[in-house]
């Protein structure tokens, strides 16, 4: 609900409780460490959205007429870079998850507000390490950093590269770390374990993920640092090690980081679907305990992305079956998301068309997985683009549209004001049309046959490609709307109420913004979550 | 739950120099055993030293040992995904051979 707004007498909030850049810098409060990361999350996004425009620029003449294959080779290395480990991993849980989590408990901030500035100042090193190795030069060894290439041949700066995301990834494990044990220690009074919104669910699992998972990333590229730069044999059988190792260590982390990527925006979902149905989610339970069966399960099915790398069969064939089963507690959320809008009152809303389209991109995404976790299939679809639009679904599709998807829903609430409601649906529109186009072609693409990572291609794959950089441009657009109308609106956006879209959490129970300690009393919970009975009737906004 | 008192117990400070001391001794069998060829089981016995002195760092230094239920299972959740790294990749390693094809 907006009340028409007579310019209001600023009220106390956490954005003018203290001002100047000191304050920011030396924050301890989750809600403006949030707004750091939103601002550099959203700086490596638009510079790895350079990095892919250049690509699909190249793509779009079968010559390799705009960049050379040295050049090529290291603009999708730091595309893949910085979208991966600056953009998708830290994008929900920093941002959205930072500045929601203490709120959707009652809290007055996470339990260790330092080391929450700390882990955006690593994951500011990290990035200036990055940064560092593109104006020097760059690295062309794809995000993958497969040895033996990465540690014996590639000429890129391997080591400083390797060194930046090993840097970062302390700051993901810190942040984990912080959540779990807020969630564990600093839960509002009666607010039991079921009575959590499912976003909380997704962010534990999700911190769980970060935990167990990222040092073993941060060790392998530390290893091949050690081999690259010291001759210490780990990958490389001439040194007397195993480059299938490798592929072992990495996936071992870089699958489950899929759900790192994931899971956030899956809690991105649930909240908004039960929102815009003003219904409660079907199968709560199940909703909150398939984030720990993925968080669980996505541990033990990587050496699926070793099916030709020289695995054992057999390896592969268990691999194969478990990458079958993970697909389940994905597919339980996807059916209970819809089984939650039947007979709702579904209202289509900016967030809710985000919602709705994550979960179409989702299942595509999901279910090419299936095609790829199988044995036979793979072995023609690995490493061509099959594979590339495979993860664009699932990373872009999932994970990029359940991040906007919960920048829009949340907006209101984190700076007090709204958007264009016109233009939003606009661009939910415009991305939805954008992505399709832009990866649908190369699900064709590869399985005609295009190997990923060539700037050159044989003339018959031109239409396809043609497609795709056409779908990229309609993609840019429906992404830098946003950026203009949330911008516009921090000044001129009408005040938004309370609680704008008639949501049930806690978060919606105080000011928009925000105060500095979240709530004036303590909030006491004693009911269920998703309570839309106790609901007022919603005005129904624009 | 005694968990509140658990968290503050005091260790006396004879116990860390008893572990300081054994981790010392231990290294210096660490280095005295590496001369001795012990055949296949030179691996087996340098891990398992090593092993040990994991244990003691982790339940006394790091005071695990007082700790919570809690923070017990969150150690042991740590060492269980690390057998599952080394156990499903040694798996491979371990059944590459059966087919008897190289390379398959
Ligand atoms: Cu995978």
């Amino acid at each position: 609900m907006i009340t028409a707004s007579p310019p209001v007498k600023e009220t106390k909030n956490y954005l003018n409780h203290e001002r100047g850049i000191k304050s920011w810098l030396l924050t301890g409060d989750h809600k403006r460490i949030a707004i750091l990361y939103l601002i550099s999350v959203t700086l490596f996004f638009a510079l790895g959205g350079v990095f892919a425009s250049l690509i699909r620029l190249e793509l779009s003449t079968p010559a390799g007429d705009l960049l050379e294959s040295n050049q090529y080779n290291k603009v999708f290395t730091m595309h893949g870079i910085l979208m991966v480990f600056f953009f998708l991993i830290p994008s929900i849980p920093a941002t959205l998850g930072n500045f929601l989590i203490p709120m959707m408990i009652g809290a007055k901030d996470l339990a260790f507000p330092k080391i929450n500035l700390l882990s955006w100042y690593i994951y500011v090193v990290g990035g200036i390490f990055t940064l560092y190795v593109l104006l020097t030069g760059g690295v062309d060894t794809g995000w993958t950093f497969y040895t033996p290439f990465s540690t014996s041949y590639s000429n890129g700066y391997v080591i400083a590269a390797g060194l930046g995301i090993f840097i970062n990834g302390f700051s993901s494990i810190l942040t984990g770390l912080n959540f779990i044990v807020t969630i564990h220690r600093m839960r509002a009074p009666g607010l039991t374990w079921f009575r959590l919104p499912l976003f909380v669910w997704a962010h534990y699992a999700t911190s769980a993920i970060m935990i167990l998972g990222t040092p073993v990333v941060a060790v392998t590229l530390f290893l091949v640092v050690l081999e690259r730069g010291f001759h210490i044999g780990f990958f490389d059988p001439a040194y007397g090690g195993d480059p299938v190792l490798f592929q072992h260590l990495f996936w071992f982390y870089s699958h489950p980081a899929v759900y790192i990527m994931i899971l956030p925006s899956m809690g991105v979902i649930s909240e908004v679907i039960s929102t815009f149905s003003s219904k409660k989610p079907f199968g709560y339970t199940f909703i909150a305990f398939s984030s720990v069966a993925i968080a669980v399960f996505g541990f033990l099915v990587w050496g699926h992305h070793l099916f030709v790398a020289g695995q054992s069969i057999y390896a592969g064939l268990v691999f194969s079956i478990l990458s079958y089963v993970v697909a389940i507690p994905s597919a339980i959320k996807v059916f209970n998301w819809a089984a939650t809008m039947y007979k709702g009152k579904v209202r289509l809303e900016t967030p809710m068309l985000y919602a709705l389209g994550f979960i179409g991109l989702f299942t595509v995404g999901g279910l090419t997985g299936i095609f790829l976790s199988s044995l036979g299939m793979d072995v023609h679809l690995t490493d061509t683009y099959f594979v590339v639009a495979h993860f664009h679904y699932v990373m872009v599709g999932g994970a990029l549209l359940g991040y906007l998807c919960g920048i829009h829903f949340w907006w209101p609430k984190i700076f007090g004001r709204m958007y264009s409601q016109v233009w939003s649906k606009v661009s939910a529109v415009l991305v939805f049309v954008g992505f399709n186009l832009t990866f649908f072609p190369q699900f064709l693409l590869g399985y005609m046959g295009m190997p990923r990572r060539y700037h050159v291609y044989p003339p018959e794959f031109q239409v396809f490609n043609v497609l795709s950089s056409a779908g990229a441009s309609v993609l840019a657009l429906g992404l830098i709307l946003p950026a203009i109308y949330l911008t516009w609106s921090l000044k001129h956006g009408e005040i938004a109420s309370e609680n704008p879209w008639g949501a049930t959490g806690l978060e919606w129970q105080t000011a928009s913004p925000p105060i500095m300690e979240n709530f004036e009393v303590t909030p006491v919970v004693t009911t269920e979550a998703y309570d839309y009975s106790t609901q007022q009737e919603v005005v129904h906004v624009g | 739950m005694s968990d509140h008192n658990e968290q503050h117990h005091i260790v006396p400070k004879s116990v860390y120099f008893a572990v300081f001391i054994t981790l010392i001794a231990m290294t210096w069998v660490t280095a005295w055993v590496s001369t001795v060829d012990l055949g296949r089981l030179n691996i087996f016995v340098a891990l398992s030293i090593a092993i040990f002195k994991a244990s003691l760092v982790i339940l006394f230094f790091m005071h695990v040992k007082y700790g919570t239920k809690l923070t017990k299972f969150t150690v042991l959740a740590g060492l269980y995904w690390l057998v599952l790294l080394l156990f499903i990749a040694m798996c491979d390693l371990w059944t590459r051979g059966w087919m008897g094809v190289p390379g398959r």
